[in-house]
């Protein structure tokens, strides 16, 4: 995939070398978004910048750029643009994804298809503004999609398939599209930069003057939302009703990863997930993000030694890819879950490793799955690292034991011992 | 049947979509509660009330003021120019009293009526 990009990026001019918060704000701009709202935090300052750079230089034309003093406020007035029946973006991290939970809550129960980029970062205390999906997987029950990206182009190409997806009539949910803060957001890499023409032709058309089919802000057809429901009326089913748009987003998002990979040839797995080297593999490890990428060459390297692993890349977490992950789980004999997150008192600690387990509840004759954390933090773990983790599970395999050093049944793998 | 089509009736203007829509499941809502503006959408509020304003015609100067206060709209102007309170909505804020110039409305306890 990497020389592909090489020799694509080669013959096109349009492409550049940008960091990867620059790609999520160049997806905005392709993406024709119509409204922006923006309250800068660290690691996602730098999206909010360049978007204001381009609303400033005139290269988006028509685009309403609003100054708000709070995340909070960011998505209140995100949730005031969506519903006159706009196009909307926005970014944050951390901190300020906590102090937007009661708006996001908000977003999905009144069913906005608002994208948002989160470049992911350690929640405080203490201070942290490195990598760690704890962020965006603390927002687990808000009713939004929720994704990973693990290379540059990848974030460029997911804020793009978002708005396919969230936008569908069928669908109309909000989305976050995370990758890891600094690891990804203030590195450059070559990125291609797709032709306005193909962009407007994969999207679908920006919403017009009637807005969204459900919500709209017009004298002539007046409503009112945010009602009042009793608890005999029909609350219970509304919420059914997110959870139901939920699981056939699954369909959305495999169709949105077709269609992209017809048109800009970028394949993504099925959308939800992406195997690599996996036709063959016994021993395979569950990986998102950032680290998936690095991996993928842990792999090769851990190959070359003749053992046959494969890893498996999560691209959603919201919907969860249960069909696919049982799948997988039948197919080999040890599954490592890899988490760059935590879940506190969670059954394994990790929050995608409690739900790789939950998914195969009920599934007879499944891999053993070994729950790992690492990277917490932004901590750096290297392909070395990544290889022995790998390794620690081929031994796993080999003897059927389970490593010693476990902390409650997850291996921590990578923390700091002095001798 | 899309979304988009069962929808469309919510879509059409005030007067074309209908007013209350009847859902027999969960399948059929729409994907968030709303309503259309009516009359007493909510219920006769006029329960809610513990004062209730009384306007005294003889004094009243029928300036309006009430009538441009009152934040449900429930005072109602008559052809001849005096004002009316709509007992069935009023929730008895108390606003049209306090506002009053000449102070022609009065703010009596329900209870001290005893059902009048």
């Amino acid at each position: 995939m990497v020389s592909d990009i090489k020799k694509e990026f080669l013959q096109n001019k349009e492409n550049k070398i940008i960091k990867g918060n620059e790609a999520a704000a160049y997806a905005a701009k392709s993406s024709r978004v119509q409204v922006i709202s923006a309250y800068p935090i660290t690691p996602q300052t730098t999206v909010v910048e360049k978007l204001s750079e381009f609303v400033d230089q005139g290269l988006m034309p028509g685009t309403q750029y609003i100054k708000v003093e709070s995340e909070h406020s960011v998505m209140a007035s995100m949730v005031g643009a969506s519903m006159t029946g706009t196009r909307t973006f926005t970014a944050t991290s951390g901190q300020g994804l906590f102090y937007m939970n009661e708006m996001l809550h908000w977003v999905a129960g009144t069913r906005l298809p608002i994208v948002m980029a989160i470049a992911s970062r350690g929640p405080a205390p203490p201070w942290n503004i490195w990598a760690d999906f704890t962020d965006v997987l603390s927002q687990r029950d808000t009713g939004w999609i929720t994704s990973f990206c693990a290379t540059h182009q990848e974030i460029y190409d997911e804020i793009l398939m978002s708005y396919k997806v969230c936008e569908d009539h069928d669908i109309l949910l909000p989305k976050f599209v995370a990758y890891g803060g600094f690891i990804l957001s203030h590195t450059s890499k070559p990125i291609i930069i797709e032709e306005q023409a193909l962009v407007d032709e994969y999207l679908p058309p920006l919403p017009d003057e009637k807005g969204w089919p459900h919500i709209f802000i017009d004298p002539e057809r007046p409503m009112m939302f945010g009602n009042l429901i009793m608890p005999s009326g029909f609350y219970y089913e509304f919420r059914m009703k997110i959870h139901e748009t939920m699981m056939r987003a699954k369909e959305k998002i495999m169709i949105a990863a077709k269609q992209f990979e017809r048109m800009f040839g970028r394949n993504y797995g099925n959308g939800l997930i992406q195997n690599y080297k996996m036709d063959d593999a016994d021993v395979a490890m569950l990986i998102y993000g950032d680290l998936a990428f690095q991996m993928e060459e842990a792999v090769d390297q851990v190959r070359e030694e003749g053992y046959k692993i494969g890893m498996v890349k999560l691209r959603h977490f919201r919907p969860f890819p249960v069909e696919e992950i049982i799948e997988i789980a039948k197919k080999v004999q040890v599954l490592g879950v890899m988490d760059r997150g935590t879940a506190f008192g969670s059954p394994t600690g990790g929050p995608i490793s409690s739900e790789v387990k939950t998914a195969l509840h009920n599934t007879e004759k499944t891999a053993k799955i070994l729950p790992m954390i690492s990277g917490l933090g932004g901590r750096e773990v290297t392909i070395d690292q990544q290889k022995d983790q790998l390794k620690i599970l081929i031994k796993m395999n080999e003897t059927g034991e389970l490593p010693k050093d476990l902390l409650y049944g997850t291996l921590w793998h990578g923390k700091l011992e002095v001798k | 049947m899309s979304n988009t089509e069962k929808w469309k009736d919510i879509n059409k203007s005030r007067e074309k979509r209908p007013l209350v829509q009847v859902y027999k499941n969960w399948k059929e809502l729409p994907p968030i509660p709303i309503s259309f503006p009516i009359e007493g959408s909510i219920g006769s509020t006029g329960d809610w009330r513990i004062f209730r304003p009384i306007i005294n015609q003889e004094g009243c100067n029928r300036c309006g003021i009430c009538w441009m206060y009152c934040p449900e709209g429930t005072i109602k102007k008559k052809e001849d120019g005096s004002f009316d309170i709509d007992l069935q909505y009023c929730k008895g804020c108390g606003i049209c009293a306090k506002e009053c110039p000449t102070k022609n409305i009065e703010f009596k306890r329900e209870d001290d009526l005893n059902g009048e």
